[in-house]
């Protein structure tokens, strides 16, 4: 019961899979050559990720890690997690587990929430590609609101939360 | 989507391993066999997503896409562009290069930056596992938010480039 509890969504999504298989078959097919195809996509993506946040998890202590992005870094820190996430190009998925390890070693979470918002928005390693495809204009626009908006996303969600939430999102760090 | 900007990735990944090794071989180990457990940790989730971004992709065809983010420019046409965005994942190397032509053949410029500010920002078959790396209430309010703040940076850029 709670392994089904724990993984209700991945057997709804395999009975949605299977049902298509029987009553769509052209979608079923369709549907599970994407996913094998992704699956492979994804994998890709996400080895090297996996790779350096567990070389984080040895390498760096947490002492470290709260010094440049803890409770007590202020606007070095803010700066540093900023930095951090617009040289990081990688999509939002495989962005979480780096996130995570962020969580643990004990950075700020307003922090780590500017650390997802900018390199989900703003990707310093993709510019170069997106002037050339969308033009300048569009890409500097872009740029510049997205500069704005990724502060603002993350002081509203942390005015939001209460020390609660934060203990509940650290412990949960720690058991990944 | 084997792209130069995954290389980047592994060579960067390849670099921090090698000085690692060097370093201190246990430790190097120790950490890999870290990388593997926390991958499989949420492996589950990863597989469902996939089998759900497989069958959105295998339910809505690339021309729906196209029509949708090709023809009007009513705020529908908008909100239907930001709900496509929102719920699929397209590596941004092959959303630009679609985007772009989309735009050549007449696409309106907000559709287009809608598009593209929730696919890389609001993740919302994704939305378990932010769920289990930042907590539900977190994950709501910054896709929430994430999509709001799409539409503001779609119509700036539509303003701009009129």
């Amino acid at each position: 019961m709670r392994i089904f509890k724990k993984h209700l969504f991945l057997i709804v999504v395999l009975s949605a899979n299977f049902a298509a298989l029987i009553f769509l078959p052209q979608t079923g097919i369709k549907s599970i050559e994407f996913t094998l195809k992704n699956f492979m996509n994804f994998l890709f993506m996400l080895a090297p990720v996996f790779i350096c946040i567990g070389l984080m998890d040895v390498w760096i202590d947490r002492e470290t890690m709260v010094k440049l992005m803890g409770k007590n870094s202020n606007s070095k820190g803010i700066l540093i997690s900023f930095a951090f996430g617009v040289v990081t190009a990688v999509p939002l998925y495989a962005l979480l587990p780096v996130a995570g390890m962020l969580l643990k070693k004990g950075s700020k979470i307003s922090n780590v929430l500017i650390f997802i918002c900018s390199s989900a928005s703003i990707r310093i390693p993709l510019l170069l590609f997106e002037v050339s495809y969308m033009g300048w204009k569009f890409t500097a626009v872009r740029f510049v609101v997205n500069l704005f908006i990724v502060f603002a996303i993350a002081i509203i969600i942390d005015k939001n939360l209460n020390e609660k939430d934060k203990n509940e999102i650290y412990d949960n760090a720690y058991r990944l | 989507m084997s792209n130069i900007f995954s290389y980047y990735l592994y060579g960067i990944a390849v670099i921090l391993l090698s000085i690692s090794f060097v370093k201190n071989k246990s430790k190097t180990l120790i950490a890999l066999k870290k990388s593997l457990k926390m991958f499989l940790n949420i492996l589950p989730q990863f597989i469902a997503i996939l089998f759900l971004l497989g069958l959105l992709l295998a339910a809505i065809p690339s021309d729906v896409i196209k029509n949708t983010l090709g023809e009007n420019s009513s705020f529908s046409g908008i909100l239907l562009s930001a709900a496509l965005g929102s719920a699929t994942i397209i590596p941004v190397i092959i959303a630009f290069p679609i985007a772009s032509q989309l735009l050549q053949s007449g696409a309106g410029i907000v559709q287009i930056a809608v598009f593209i500010s929730t696919l890389t920002t609001v993740g919302l078959i994704t939305m378990p596992l932010e769920i289990k790396y930042l907590g539900k209430k977190t994950t709501y309010m910054r896709n929430m938010l994430a999509f709001l703040f799409s539409f503001i940076t779609a119509y700036i850029t539509g303003w701009a480039l009129r």
